[in-house]
């Protein structure tokens, strides 16, 4: 049952991943991008993680990408153009990066080895994630806090500071 | 024995003072840069006061004055190699609380008269800050309980003397004259240095206390060794107190403003060499050689500059030959053992000398600038408070009874005339520069204050009542500060720390003090005649003897002759050697070469930095793929390659 | 629940995300939209975090899981800087081809 799902949950996500690739339109890529995340957030739930299921819906497929495709909107964005850079990109690009899949895949397999260490088992609870959360890092949590604080503000000052002197360009 | 307040207070405040005018000065209000000015050197004056009283308070006068005391305060430590160890301490004995009592008050005194003096200079806050830092230095340097935390205040004074002598820095002479006074100690210093590290190779420690219980241990300890310790400390010492043959850098620095003149270069610091061989008086004691070489420097010093001192018509040039031969009495004072006879002549050359150099400043303020005594005159109507303050300052250096220098100068003589028959040369050649001491400075007194006005556009008035009111105080101490030592109370005072004062001529004594005060009268008709009564006689003394005043008014040709012989030669090497082989060739050449190989470097690296995101992600991927193969097969790689080293 | 889990092997996982990851290498190198280029930056973030999670899983550690949810508000601070920076950039230079915007350099 679980292997069904994961390959089956797996496949989306690969599918969506090269959908994101080979869309031109940057809104068929956002589109895809949440198929992809929606399809990790399953995966999360067989690999018992509930709370970041719920996590991974709400901030990435809902918030993040919410942003993006505003984003997309806002500046209308529309399709890409070909250039010569991105030619010689895709050709030298894409051996390079099979080599680099290679390289990863390699390392993995070395290491667990193929199928045989088995999975461990049971849900790590939500409650036993807020306790470490909230009791040994409640002060790295509060600092994240801070950070996003300041991502706000560092947003909203780089939106206005660009509009008042790039107009000219 | 552990002090009312602590030690490190007194040099902490004025590096506060400094520190907080020196960041903020510019910025500040005016009255706020005064306030901590004053407030520093004042508040060290107080701490240095209340550790006296509480340390004598409920002791009746006689007694305090013999008894023993003695208050080391540590810090904390400095350097701990091997079994050398140079802790950061504090020492208040007899001997640095009278210094600091001195450096303090009379800094204090200095500083309030800077307000005034200083009143419409543009960088008011850069002098403050540089006097304070100079009076921490100072503290430093008589507080410290061991030789290497004394350098630090000896180099650190040097430092802040450099920078007020140069503090007109927009003016040539003045800069040159701090670069002078800077290079010229730099060559005392090295002497300095080297007796510090012979200090350490033959004593193992730096501290004062240890090096005399170690002294006072080994009586064998005597001879070649400490000789030459001594000599060393003796070339550190004539640089600092401007004696033969390093004494050429403190008329120059006369270039700086009158107030630093009066602290850093008649009162404080160019009595550092005196202080420390005061304070080493232990190793010189073992050496009967070295402590003749500085009898012989001193009175020689004292001499020439009296000498040099006599043709001056610079004011200031005037008081700094001055300042040159009265250190040189002290240093003779030292030279025949009479440690405690010098100090005495250093508060009391504190004392009226600070006051000269603030009554010439007071008087060039009125004039407006104007240093050249011949333009001077007839101010004793329009400065009274100036005249009179200077008027006792200059019967003090002249040596007229009653006032403070007679009883110092008379004590070092003394003390020099019952020390054998060197002593005695020496004793007739202090009291032929007592007469001329006389002559120069009762010169001054005529030429500056009687007389008619000799230049018609200056229009002279008193100073502002924060340059009269140090100018009095000061005035008082030259009249009474001599007066300490009558019935012996001032020795009494020292001798815990410099022993007691050498067999004196006793009766003789009497007899001597006549003859300086014969002497010292002689001057006074002398100037009288020439400069009062016949005021072109002078004249024509001059061209009368034409070649002794033009060597006088030269100087001796001595900063020609050092010219020649030493800066020309260095100049050469350094042009020469240093600047085409050294500089030009090898430096140069690798300079060439290493520039060259970067800009090739760069012009073909540069074609890397394109600027396109996407090759800059590439590398980048490509560096993470190359690190991830490293981590896992060159792991593997160095297992095999330990394999292959160990068989 | 115990027969659902145990049949999947921890390393498809990884290879998965290994997987996620290179494609989101390859997005960044050839896609020619700045917005692109960015989501292509989150599939790689995602790519890492299921590694995470599955270390946990596999470890049954709450540490790995606690690191992901870092890194998810990491990439929300990051993701709303850098859309006001392409924001920003697409201001001043009215596009948002990465091969014109190419001013990172001396």
């Amino acid at each position: 049952m679980e292997l069904i799902l994961f390959l089956i949950f797996a496949a989306i996500c690969v599918a969506g991943a090269v959908n994101l690739l080979l869309q031109t339109h940057p809104i068929n890529s956002a589109l895809s991008l949440i198929v992809v995340m929606t399809s990790l957030a399953v995966l999360y739930l067989l690999l018992g993680a509930e709370f970041l299921a719920a996590a991974q819906i709400i901030v990435y497929a809902g918030a993040i990408m919410v942003l993006f495709t505003f984003v997309v909107m806002l500046l209308n964005a529309g399709r890409e153009e070909r250039t010569l850079g991105s030619k010689a990109a895709r050709i030298v690009g894409f051996p390079a990066v099979a080599a680099l899949m290679a390289v990863l895949a390699t390392v993995i397999i070395r290491t667990q080895g193929l199928g045989v260490s088995s999975m461990g088992s049971g849900v790590t609870s939500t409650t036993e994630l807020s306790t470490e959360l909230f009791t040994k890092l409640l002060l790295p949590f509060e600092v994240t806090s801070v950070l996003v604080l300041i991502a706000v503000l560092g947003a909203v000052a780089l939106a206005r500071h660009g509009s008042g002197e790039g107009a000219g360009k | 024995m552990t002090a009312i307040f602590p030690l490190w207070l007194i040099p902490a405040l004025p590096f506060a003072g400094f520190l907080l005018n020196g960041i903020l000065g510019r910025r500040l209000p005016k009255w706020l840069v005064t306030g901590i000015a004053i407030l520093a050197p004042l508040g060290s004056f107080v701490v240095v006061l209340g550790n006296m009283f509480g340390m004598f308070g409920d002791m009746p006068w006689p007694i305090f004055l013999s008894s023993d005391f003695r208050v080391v305060e540590n810090v904390g430590t400095w350097l701990n190699v091997g079994s050398l160890h140079v802790p950061f301490s504090f020492t208040l004995d007899h001997l640095s609380l009278l210094m600091l009592l001195v450096v303090t008050g009379v800094g204090f005194l200095i500083h309030l008269y800077s307000v005034g003096y200083m009143e419409h200079d543009g960088a008011y806050w850069r002098y403050f800050s540089y006097l304070n830092l100079f009076l921490f230095f100072m503290t430093v340097l008589v507080l410290s309980s061991n030789v290497l935390l004394m350098f630090v205040g000896w180099e650190g004074v040097g430092l802040a003397s450099y920078l007020l002598i140069g503090f007109w820095y927009q003016k040539q002479s003045a800069a040159d004259a701090g670069k002078k006074a800077f290079i010229v100690n730099r060559i005392g210093d090295f002497g300095f240095l080297i007796g510090i590290f012979l200090l350490i190779a033959n004593f193992g420690t730096l501290t004062f206390s240890d090096m005399a219980v170690q002294v006072s241990a080994n009586p064998a300890l005597a001879g070649g060794v400490i000789t030459t310790i001594c000599l060393c400390l003796l070339v550190g010492a004539t640089g600092k107190s401007a004696q033969l043959p390093l004494y050429v850098w403190l008329p120059d620095a006369m270039e700086g403003p009158t107030p630093v003149s009066a602290l850093i270069h008649a009162a404080t610091m160019v009595t550092a060499g005196v202080y420390m061989i005061a304070r080493t008086h232990f190793l010189f004691d073992r050496s009967p050689y070295a402590l003749s070489v500085v009898a012989i420097v001193g009175t020689l010093t004292a001499l020439f500059a009296a000498t040099m001192a006599l043709v001056q018509t610079d004011i200031k040039r005037v008081l700094a030959y001055s300042t040159v031969s009265q250190l040189g009495y002290m240093f003779l004072g030292c030279g025949v053992a009479a440690y405690s006879a010098a100090i005495f002549h250093l508060m009391t050359h504190a004392f009226f000398k600070a006051l000269l150099f603030l009554g010439a400043g007071s008087v060039i303020h009125a004039m407006a600038g104007e240093q050249d005594m011949r333009k001077m005159g007839g101010l004793r109507k329009k400065m009274p408070i100036t005249f009179w303050t200077m008027t006792a300052a200059v019967f003090a250096i002249s040596g007229i009874p009653g006032f403070s220098g007679f009883f110092s100068k008379d004590a070092i003589l003394a003390s020099a005339f019952a020390d054998g028959s060197l002593g005695k040369v020496l004793w007739f050649v202090g009291a032929v520069t007592a007469l001329l001491t006389a002559f120069y400075m009762f010169r001054l007194w005529y030429m500056t204050f009687f007389g008619s006005t000799r230049d018609e556009h200056a229009h002279p008035h008193e100073s502002p009542l924060s340059m009269t009111v140090p100018l009095a105080i000061l005035g008082v101490l030259s009249v009474c500060g001599g007066w300490v030592a009558i019935g012996g109370g001032f020795y009494r005072f020292l001798a815990p720390v410099l022993g007691p004062r050498p067999e004196e001529a006793g009766s003789m004594e009497y007899g001597l003090m006549g003859i300086a005060v014969a002497l010292a009268a002689l001057g006074w008709y002398i100037a009288h005649r020439l400069y009062h009564q016949k005021p072109g006689s002078a004249q024509a003394l001059a061209e009368a003897m034409p070649a002794t005043y033009k060597i006088l008014l030269r100087k001796y040709y001595v900063d020609e002759i050092y010219a020649v012989l030493l800066v020309k030669p260095l100049l050469m090497l350094s042009r020469f050697v240093l600047e085409w082989v050294v500089d030009f060739a090898i430096l140069g050449g690798l300079a060439w070469l290493l520039g060259g190989t970067a800009t090739l470097g760069g012009a073909i690296l540069q074609r890397w930095q394109s600027g396109n995101l996407r090759s800059y992600a590439a590398w980048l991927a490509l560096g993470a793929a190359a690190l991830l193969l490293f981590l896992i097969f060159g792991h593997a790689m160095g297992q095999n390659f330990a394999i292959a080293v160990r068989y | 629940m115990n027969a659902l889990h145990g049949a999947v092997p921890i390393a498809w996982y990884l290879i998965l995300s290994a997987l996620l990851f290179s494609l989101g290498v390859v997005g960044f190198l050839i896609k020619r939209n700045l917005i692109t280029v960015f989501m292509s930056i989150e599939l790689m973030l995602n790519g890492v975090n299921l590694s995470f999670v599955a270390f946990a899983h596999q470890w049954h550690q709450a540490k790995g899981q606690i690191f992901v949810f870092f890194v998810m508000m990491v990439a929300a601070a990051e993701a709303a800087v850098g859309l006001a920076i392409i924001i920003a950039v697409f201001r001043a230079r009215a596009t948002l081809a990465v091969d014109r915007i190419d001013l990172m350099k001396l």
